[in-house]
């Protein structure tokens, strides 16, 4: 009898399991999974190479593009580098408007990757639950910003303007009543923080429905529980940041550790897993939505009572006010500059991190002191948490490297770039 | 400096007194060179030296410097930078390390000190040349199967030298030499260092 050879399968890009263009070519034996080899790029548009041809505040809204779930936390990064080449300092009630939104961006990604997940895995349900939630933060977006998906919101100096008094309402349309049309929007009548407030409060109750859903669920641990178990050690050697080294029982966290921004003035806790596998990266996470709501209760409440600056008044980083602008010889020169030229950054290397929702994103940033950068050089945590795939599925069914692919949460504007 | 990065800094002067080229603290941060000859050897105790102790590798990034500073870059044109951390420690490091040939820039593999760092090296190897002996899978990673060319090298076009596109005649996929015009909206700009000084100047 000939021998039976191993079947190489072609999984993606084109896969409703592939979260976007992952593609991979696995190594099979019988069900069994031997080798497992992403090939990524197919996104690739050398933001970075862009990036050197661009002044500063131009790549601000690519920053948005890379890891498309998690917006605001990429261009904090972005942001954070220039300000420390610079040397500027941010306005405190801007520092806490970037930690509100960083933490309202992070729900915003782990509800979608709660929902992916559990679409990979087969609870149709969650999708649908997570969308409803989501829906209702970025209207945040859309309220500050104006966009709801790439806000391209802070800026070097801070944030690009205060938080708006007004909510982006619903309109009357023959699919819904006036009835419905005024419950829906009885929460979107007051300000910005108004509707967080009222979302804030439901959310714990809305977090316990998600987990009524899945954390009992028998066919949800069966699928979960035991599946990709990654030591602490080998975290640590494949380079395991955010909640996939926290899973592994490591409790690592910039924001305790590095803090930055205001967060060493919130309080929040770190959860952190004990048996490495998916079941505890699901569990991670899940607390972690509901730490952020609280940071983000935490900074409404300081809002609310906090009037002042969001963005830093060099002119020579941010554009001075409009209304200035048009009376003043002086300001009017810095706008001009600032239009057709941009900020100079000195000259020097940094490296700014954030506590992104997928793990530590850095901006690694050369500048010879000209009008762009020199080199940037974008961390994306996706790319070395993907690089282990091979690792984790590796004797495992073909089945879990679905559940594989879900639990490293990846997006592909990130890792491709 | 805060004492953190002077216990840090001090602890690299102990134990590599020589073989760091050039220990540089600034924005609260260090970064050391390192001779190509020393690489592996450091970055092997950079991990286990108990003072040491940087157990992860968060990235590592090839740069080419040939048109630094409008082309007034007197050393190597390419090195490869990796950034440290220490979880034990909470601290954070910066090495560089040149590759010796313009030409044939080589840089050794450090994928068995920290198996994190293989993915970052296929990516500065497609993106810049740089090869990594000692990898064991040195392949492409971002760019297109049959891509020729390092297309992050800063005498690589920002358009590239082909384009694809469907022909309608041969029914297939083709790709051609470029069409587009290169542009620059903003010029690039390195200002002399008392430009705007209104005091002095």
């Amino acid at each position: 009898m000939a021998d039976i050879q191993n079947y190489t399968l072609n999984f993606g890009p084109q896969h409703p399991a592939a979260h976007g263009v992952l593609r991979m070519v696995l190594e099979l034996d019988g069900e069994v999974v031997m080798r497992a080899d992403p090939h990524i790029g197919m996104l690739h548009r050398a933001t970075e190479k862009l990036a050197e041809n661009k002044t500063w505040i131009q790549s601000v809204p690519y920053m948005d593009r890379l890891d498309y779930m998690s917006m605001m936390c990429n261009e904090h990064a972005y942001c954070m580098a220039i300000e420390k080449l610079l040397g500027v300092e941010v306005p405190v009630r801007a520092q806490y408007i970037r930690v509100m939104f960083d933490e309202i961006t992070r729900i915003l990604n782990h509800l979608l990757w709660i929902g992916a997940h559990g679409l990979d895995v087969g609870a149709m349900t969650m999708m649908l639950y997570a969308m409803r939630e989501r829906e209702d933060l970025v209207d945040c977006y859309e309220a500050v910003s104006g966009s709801r998906w790439h806000a391209a919101y802070y800026r070097p100096g801070g944030v690009y303007r205060d938080l708006p008094d007004t909510m982006p309402q619903y309109k009357e349309s023959k699919w819904k009543s006036s009835a419905k049309l005024k419950q829906l929007n009885e929460a979107r009548s007051g300000t910005l923080l108004d509707f967080l407030d009222d979302f804030v409060a439901r959310f714990p109750k809305i977090a316990d429905e998600y987990e009524t859903l899945l954390t009992g669920n028998r066919i949800w641990k069966q699928r979960l529980v035991d599946v990709g178990i990654v030591t602490p050690e080998r975290a640590l050697q494949l380079g395991y940041t955010g909640p996939m080294i926290r899973g592994s029982g490591i409790a690592w966290d910039l924001r305790k550790k590095q803090p930055y921004e205001v967060y060493d003035r919130v309080d929040f806790d770190i959860p952190v897993g004990i048996t490495g596998d998916c079941y505890a990266r699901y569990l991670v996470r899940v607390e972690e939505m509901r730490q952020s709501n609280r940071i983000i209760k935490q900074c409404i409440d300081w809002l609310r009572v906090n009037p002042g600056p969001v963005i830093t008044d060099n002119f020579k980083v941010a554009s001075p006010p409009r209304a200035n602008m048009k009376s003043n010889m002086e300001e009017l020169i810095h706008h001009f500059k600032l239009c057709t030229e941009g900020i100079h950054v000195p000259e020097g290397q940094i490296y700014s991190t954030v506590e992104h929702p997928k793990g530590e994103f850095g901006i690694y940033a050369i500048s010879d002191g000209a009008n762009k950068p020199y080199r940037l050089k974008i961390r994306s945590p996706g790319l070395v948490h993907l690089a282990s795939l091979d690792e984790l599925t590796r004797g495992h069914m073909i089945a879990d490297v679905v559940t594989m692919v879900g639990t490293i949460d990846i997006v592909f504007g990130e890792i491709d770039r | 400096m805060s004492a953190k990065l002077e216990v840090l800094s001090q602890n690299l002067q102990k134990h590599f007194g020589g073989q760091i080229g050039l220990l540089q603290v600034s924005l609260g941060e260090i970064t050391i060179d390192v001779d190509v000859a020393d690489y592996q050897v450091v970055m092997t105790r950079l991990r286990d030296e108990p003072d040491l102790r940087f157990e992860e590798l968060m990235d590592l990034c090839g740069v080419d410097y040939s048109t630094y500073g409008n082309g007034n870059w007197s050393g190597k044109r390419f090195a490869a930078v990796s950034h440290l951390i220490s979880v034990t420690h909470n601290w954070r490091l910066r090495v560089r390390c040149f590759a010796s040939d313009d030409d044939f820039p080589s840089i050794p593999s450090i994928v068995t000190i920290w198996n994190s760092v293989n993915w970052f090296e296929r990516e500065a190897f497609d993106l810049y040349g740089i090869v990594f002996p000692g990898h064991p899978d040195l392949r492409r990673i971002l760019t297109d199967y049959g891509f020729i060319g390092h297309p992050f090298r800063k005498d690589f076009p920002i358009s590239g030298y082909v384009e694809m596109r469907y022909d309608p005649d041969q029914q297939r996929v083709i790709y051609q030499p470029v069409t587009i015009e290169p542009r620059e909206v903003t010029p690039r700009i390195v200002r002399e260092k008392s430009y705007g000084d209104v005091e002095n100047g």
